[in-house]
C-alpha cells in the first residue's frame, strides 16, 4: 500500500485512540481497555512532571540514561522489567477475571484475544529476558572479575532497542490495537488477509527490535566470559552462574535468528504481498512453526538456565557451604544448552507428520529431564550437610526446588506424543508452562533481586516481607495453576474467554483467588521495596558481604565502585572469596595504585532509543517519511558516534588510594558478625569467619 | 476402574517393561501413586459428561488415558525423593538448632553421581521404550481395523464451525457429528480458512487442519454415548463458540439418523456453501440456512456430488493469487466483525 492511500498520518487517525471507542460505544469492556491507557499516560506525566520536580533530569542523563558502566545498564534493564512485569501481571488478573466471570463475563473476545498476546509478549521477551540480563550485566563481571562487559556501548544498544521495543507495547494500549495471534502470532491467521489491522504489525516490530537486542546481548556476553576473565579465572573456576550465563549466551547467539527471521518473512508477506506463510500461491504456515519454535525451544533454557545459576549461588551461599557437583552442573548445563535444539517440533507433535518424527522428538525432549534432574539432585546435595538459613532468597531456591520438579513432571507428560495428542493446546499446557517459568524463572530472578540488591544499592531488602512475598508467591501460583492442569485435562482450551460448559466453572473460581493472591505477593514485593528505603540506614552494608558470600563479587565494596576493583583479583580458588576470607587474604591493601581506564558516557544509546521507537511507530502506522527520517537518524547516529576519538576517561591513583584506605578503614573499625545476625542492623557487610 | 490391577492386558507394553518397571520401583509404590492421582482426578470432577480422554468413549482415547497415567507414574520415581528429602534436609541441617554434620567443602562423591545420573536416566529409557511403541501404536493416520469397513468422514474447519462430509452417504452436517458404535471411523481433515486444531478429547485427541493440506484422524468408538468436538487453536471472536456435539449411536440408530439427515436435510450448494464458509458461529449459520426440521445450532446438508472437499482442498493450489474477496474466514469474504453473535457479553 502507498502513502497517498493513507495520507500523512498513515493509518493514524481519531479512531484509533483507544478512548474514541469508550466515547462511541461505552462499555465495561472499552471501559477497561480506556483504563489501561489512561494508566500509561497519567504514569509517563507522572514520571516526567516528578522528574521535572526534583530537577533530576541532569543526573539521569549524567549518572544514566548515558552510562556504559556495566552494573548501572544491569539496573536500567531491571527497572524497565518490573514495570513491565506489572503490566503482565495485571493483565494476567484481568484474563483470570474474565474467564472465572464467563460465561457472563465483561470482556470482548477480540479484547481478551490482546490480552493473553500481549500478556506473553511482555512476559516472556519484556520481563524475563530483560530482567536476567540486568542481572547478568550487574553480577557476571564483577564475578569473572572483569572492569565491565566486552563492549560497554554495545551493551547500551542492546538496552536502547529492547526498552523502545517496550514502550511500543506501551503505546499500543493507547493508540491502534495489539495483535490476537497470542505471543507465537502464527500465520496465516497473523497475515494481512485475516488480520488486516496493526496489531500483528505492532507484534512483528517489537519482536525484531528487541530480538536484535537480545542477541547483540548474548554476543556482548559471550566475548566477556571467553575474553575478560580477571588473571586466573580458568572456565572451571567459574562460579556457575557464569556458567550458565555463558550457556545461554550462546543460545541468544543461535536462537534468536530464526525468531527474527520469520517475523520479518511475516512482515514480509504483510508490507510487500510475499506469500510465504499466505494460504494461497504456495505459502506454508508449518514453515514458520519451525522457524518459530526452533527459536522458541532453546528461548525457555535461555530464561531457566542463568535462573539455575542464581539458584546454584543462593543453595551455596546460604547452605555455607561449597557447592555440590559442580562439574556435574557444568556438564548438565552444557547437555542441556545443545538438547534444547533438537526438541522444537514437540511445540506441534499434531501437525500430522509421521510417527517416525515424533518419536525422535518426543525421546530427545525426555532427555532433557536427565541434566534438569541431574541439576536438582546437586542442589539438593549442597544443602545436605551444610548450615541452612532460610533467608528470602533462599526460600525462594526452596520454593523452586519442590514446585518445579512438578512442573518438569508435566513436561515429561506432555513430551509423550501420545498424550500430547490429548493435552496440546488445553489448560493443562498454559499450566505446565507456568509451572516451569514461575517457579523456574520468576522465583529466580526474585531470589537473584533479593540477594544481589545490597550489593547494587548498599542496603539490604527487609527479609521478613521478603519472606512474605514469597510465601504469597508460592501460595498464588498453586492456586491459579493447579486448577488449570485439571481444566486442561478435562478438556478446556486454551485462550478461550468463555465457555459453556460449567463444570470448568469452580477452577476458573479457584484460579482467579490465585491471581488475588499473586497480587498480593506484587504488593507486598513494592511494600517490602519501600520499607527498605526507609530503613536503609539501619540496613547498610557498607564493607559488601552481608551473606558471608563466596565469589568475587563480594570482595568489593558496596554499591561496587564504577571501577569494580582497585586492583583485578588473582583468582586461585572455584569459592575464590570464601578462600581468600579463609586464608586471610581478603581485605588487603593493593601493592600498589594505578590509574584506571574506563568507558566514557555515550549518548548513543539513547538516541538510538528514541529514534528507534519512532521508526517502529512509524512502520506500524505506515507513516513512511517519518519511517526514513528516523532510519537515516538511525544511520547517522552510529556512524557519528565512530568519530568520537576519546572513548575513554582516567580515574586516578590518587582517587583509588583515597577510596580504598577509606573503605579498609571500615572494614578495620567494624564488627565481624555471625550468621545468626546476619538480619540485624549490626551486619554492616562484614562477616565472621565461621568453620 | 480396575486397569492397573492388570496393566499387561491393557497396554500393548508388554511383560518386559513391566518388569522394568518394577525394578525401578520395587515397592510398587507406582501403583499406590496411580489409585491416589485417580481417585483425586475423579473426586474432583464428580459427575461431568464424558468430555475428556479421562472418561474415554473409545480405545484410542483410552490407551491415552492409560500412558498418560504410566508416564506420570514412572516420572514420579525420579521426582519422590525430591518431595521426601527435601524436608528432611531442610529439617536436619538448618543452621538453627540443626543437628547434621557440617561439611562446608564436600563436593563430589562418585557414587552419589553415579545415581544422580543413573537413576533419570533408566526412568527415561524405560518412558522411551514406551513412547516409541505407543507412539507407533496410536498414529492417527492408521486405520483402524474393525470387523465392518470404515465409515469415511471428510472434516473441513471453518470460521467458526465444523462441516462434516460423509462422502459414501451423500450428506453433510455441521455442529453434530454422528458416527455408529465398533465402527471405525476414517477421517480426512482439511481447513478453509486459517489454520485450526480438530479435538475429541473422548475418541481420538487432535489433529492440526491447515488450508490447501489434508490431515489424518482414524477412531472407532467402544461405547454409545455423547460428547463433544472443538477447536483448540484460537482463530479470532467465534472461537470459544466452535464446539460440536458428537453422538456415538449403535448401527439400527445411525441408520436412522442418515435418512432424516437425507430427508431433511438442504443441498450443500456452491451457494449454500459460501453462506456457510463466511465468518459466523454454528448458531448464526443456522439462523441463516437450516430449516425447522433441524435440531438447533445443526445443519443437515444433502451432497450435490463428492468433489466438494477436493474442490477445498485445491482452490488454494490454482497458481495463482486468491484475492481477498475468495478466501473463506477473511472478513471481506464474509461480514464484519461486528455481526458475530455472542462475542458482545
Amino acid at each position: 500500500m502507498s502513502a497517498t492511500e493513507h495520507g500523512w498520518l498513515g493509518k493514524l487517525s481519531w479512531e484509533s485512540l483507544v478512548f474514541s471507542n469508550f466515547l462511541e460505544s461505552p462499555s465495561i469492556n472499552e471501559a477497561v481497555a480506556s483504563a489501561a491507557g489512561s494508566l500509561v499516560i497519567l504514569a509517563s506525566i507522572a514520571i516526567l512532571g516528578l522528574l521535572t520536580w526534583y530537577r533530576l533530569w541532569g543526573p539521569l542523563w549524567r549518572d544514566w540514561l548515558t552510562s556504559t558502566d556495566h552494573k548501572k545498564i544491569g539496573i536500567m534493564y531491571i527497572v524497565f522489567a518490573i514495570v513491565m512485569l506489572v503490566r503482565g501481571l495485571l493483565e494476567g488478573m484481568v484474563m483470570r477475571a474474565q474467564q472465572a466471570a464467563a460465561p457472563d463475563g465483561f470482556l470482548h473476545a477480540d479484547h481478551f484475544a490482546q490480552l493473553f498476546s500481549t500478556h506473553g509478549t511482555i512476559m516472556v521477551f519484556f520481563v524475563a529476558v530483560p530482567f536476567l540480563v540486568g542481572l547478568i550485566n550487574f553480577a557476571m563481571p564483577l564475578q569473572i572479575g572483569a572492569r565491565d562487559v566486552a563492549f560497554p556501548v554495545l551493551n547500551q544498544i542492546s538496552l536502547a532497542v529492547t526498552v523502545s521495543s517496550g514502550i511500543l507495547l506501551m503505546v499500543s494500549l493507547v493508540v491502534g490495537q495489539f495483535s490476537t495471534g497470542g505471543w507465537s502470532a502464527y500465520p496465516p491467521y497473523t497475515g494481512g488477509d485475516f488480520s488486516p489491522g496493526v496489531g500483528p504489525d505492532y507484534w512483528i516490530w517489537a519482536i525484531v527490535f528487541s530480538g536484535a537486542g537480545t542477541t547483540l546481548t548474548g554476543i556482548n556476553f559471550t566475548v566477556t566470559v571467553y575474553k575478560c576473565r580477571g588473571p586466573g579465572m580458568h572456565l572451571f573456576r567459574m562460579p556457575l552462574f557464569c556458567w550458565t550465563v555463558l550457556c545461554a549466551s550462546i543460545l541468544m547467539i543461535f536462537a534468536m535468528p530464526p525468531l527474527s527471521v520469520a517475523a520479518l518473512m511475516l512482515g514480509l508477506d504483510r508490507y510487500l504481498d510475499f506469500h510465504f506463510f499466505t494460504n494461497d500461491l504456495g505459502g506454508n504456515m508449518m514453515n514458520y512453526a519451525n522457524l518459530f519454535w526452533l527459536f522458541g525451544h532453546p528461548e525457555v533454557y535461555l530464561l531457566v538456565l542463568p535462573a539455575y545459576g542464581i539458584f546454584s549461588e543462593v543453595f551455596s551461599t546460604y547452605s555455607a557451604k561449597t557447592l555440590y557437583g559442580y562439574k556435574s552442573l557444568v556438564i548438565a548445563t552444557m547437555c542441556i544448552a545443545i538438547l534444547s535444539f533438537t526438541v522444537w517440533l514437540h511445540h506441534f507433535f499434531t501437525m500430522g507428520q509421521s510417527p517416525t518424527i515424533n518419536i525422535a522428538f518426543g525421546i530427545a525432549t525426555m532427555l532433557i529431564a536427565v541434566p534438569t534432574g541431574v541439576k536438582v539432585y546437586d542442589w539438593m546435595a549442597t544443602m545436605y550437610r551444610g548450615r541452612i538459613r532460610f533467608t528470602t532468597p533462599m526460600v525462594y531456591a526452596i520454593g523452586f526446588l519442590i514446585l518445579f520438579v512438578i512442573g518438569g513432571l508435566s513436561g515429561v507428560i506432555l513430551a509423550n506424543p501420545t498424550v500430547d495428542f490429548q493435552v496440546h493446546n488445553t489448560l493443562f499446557l498454559v499450566a505446565h508452562f507456568h509451572n516451569v517459568l514461575i517457579p523456574g524463572v520468576l522465583f529466580g530472578i526474585l531470589a537473584g533481586y533479593n540477594y544481589w540488591f545490597p550489593k547494587a544499592f548498599g542496603f539490604r531488602l527487609n527479609d521478613k516481607l521478603g519472606r512474605l512475598s514469597a510465601y504469597l508467591w508460592f501460595a498464588g501460583f498453586m492456586l491459579t495453576f493447579f486448577p488449570l492442569y485439571v481444566a486442561g485435562l478435562l478438556g478446556m482450551p486454551r485462550r478461550s474467554f468463555t465457555y459453556a460448559d460449567l463444570t470448568f466453572k469452580p477452577y476458573m473460581i479457584v484460579a482467579f483467588i490465585g491471581a488475588m493472591v499473586v497480587l498480593a505477593a506484587l504488593i507486598t514485593l513494592v511494600v517490602q521495596f519501600l520499607v527498605s528505603i526507609r530503613d536503609r540506614h539501619k540496613t547498610r552494608v557498607p564493607v559488601g558481604d552481608p551473606w558471608d558470600g563466596r565469589s568475587l563479587e563480594w570482595a568489593s565494596p558496596a554499591p561496587v565502585p564504577a571501577y569494580n576493583f582497585v586492583e583485578l583479583p588473582t583468582v586461585t580458588d572455584r569459592d575464590e572469596f570464601s578462600e581468600a576470607k579463609e586464608h586471610g587474604r581478603a581485605y588487603q591493601r593493593p601493592k600498589n595504585y594505578r590509574d584506571i581506564e574506563l568507558p566514557k558516557n555515550n549518548p548513543l544509546g539513547f538516541i538510538l532509543c528514541v529514534t528507534s521507537g519512532i521508526l517502529m511507530f512509524a512502520l506500524v502506522w505506515y507513516i513512511w517519511w517519518l519511517a526514513l527520517i528516523s532510519a537515516l537518524a538511525i544511520l547517522i547516529a552510529v556512524i557519528a558516534s565512530t568519530f568520537r576519538k576519546e572513548t575513554e576517561y582516567i580515574i586516578p591513583a590518587s582517587q583509588l588510594e583515597k577510596d580504598t584506605e577509606a573503605w579498609l578503614a571500615l572494614v578495620e573499625k567494624s564488627e565481624a558478625v555471625s550468621r545468626d545476625l546476619e538480619d540485624s542492623p549490626r551486619n554492616v557487610g562484614y562477616s565472621k569467619l565461621e568453620l | 476402574m480396575d486397569w492397573y490391577l492388570k496393566p499387561s492386558g491393557f497396554f500393548a507394553l508388554k511383560r518386559m517393561d513391566l518388569q522394568r518397571c518394577k525394578k525401578v520401583c520395587p515397592s510398587g509404590v507406582s501403583y499406590y501413586l496411580l489409585t491416589l492421582i485417580l481417585g483425586c482426578l475423579f473426586l474432583s470432577q464428580a459427575a461431568s459428561a464424558s468430555e475428556t480422554f479421562l472418561m474415554p468413549l473409545g480405545p484410542v482415547a483410552e490407551e491415552q488415558k492409560v500412558h498418560f497415567f504410566w508416564a506420570m507414574a514412572l516420572t514420579m520415581v525420579a521426582i519422590l525423593p525430591v518431595f521426601i528429602l527435601v524436608p528432611v534436609i531442610l529439617f536436619k541441617y538448618r543452621r538453627k538448632k540443626g543437628r547434621g554434620f557440617y561439611a562446608p567443602k564436600w563436593e563430589t562423591y562418585g557414587p552419589l553421581e553415579l545415581i544422580m545420573w543413573g537413576v533419570p536416566f533408566l526412568v527415561i529409557i524405560v518412558l522411551s521404550v514406551m513412547l516409541w511403541r505407543a507412539t507407533a501404536r496410536l498414529d492417527p493416520y492408521k486405520e483402524i481395523q474393525g470387523v465392518v469397513p470404515p465409515i469415511k468422514v471428510q472434516v473441513v474447519g471453518l470460521d467458526w464451525k465444523w462441516l462434516f462430509i460423509y462422502p459414501e452417504l451423500d450428506i453433510a452436517t455441521v455442529g453434530e457429528l454422528v458416527v455408529p458404535v465398533h465402527t471405525p471411523i476414517s477421517m480426512i481433515l482439511t481447513s478453509d480458512t486459517v489454520m485450526q486444531s480438530f479435538f475429541i478429547s473422548a475418541l481420538a485427541g487432535q489433529i492440526y487442519v491447515m488450508p490447501g493440506m489434508t490431515t489424518q484422524l482414524n477412531f472407532i468408538a467402544s461405547k454409545t454415548g455423547e460428547t463433544e468436538g472443538e477447536n483448540t487453536q484460537y482463530t479470532g471472536d467465534g472461537f470459544a463458540d466452535q464446539k460440536f456435539n458428537v453422538q456415538v449411536v449403535n448401527s439400527d440408530n445411525f441408520d436412522r439418523w442418515v435418512q432424516r439427515v437425507h430427508s431433511t436435510g438442504i443441498e450443500l450448494s456452491t451457494e449454500n456453501y459460501n453462506r456457510l464458509a463466511q465468518r459466523t458461529t454454528k448458531k448464526q449459520a443456522h439462523g441463516e440456512l437450516a430449516t425447522a426440521q433441524m435440531p438447533e445450532k445443526v445443519i443437515y446438508f444433502t451432497l450435490p456430488g463428492t468433489q466438494l472437499f477436493h474442490e477445498i482442498v485445491m482452490r488454494y493450489h490454482s497458481g495463482k493469487p486468491l484475492s481477498i474477496e475468495d478466501q473463506p474466514g477473511t472478513e471481506k469474504f464474509g461480514r464484519g466483525k461486528e455481526d458475530v453473535e455472542g462475542v458482545q457479553p
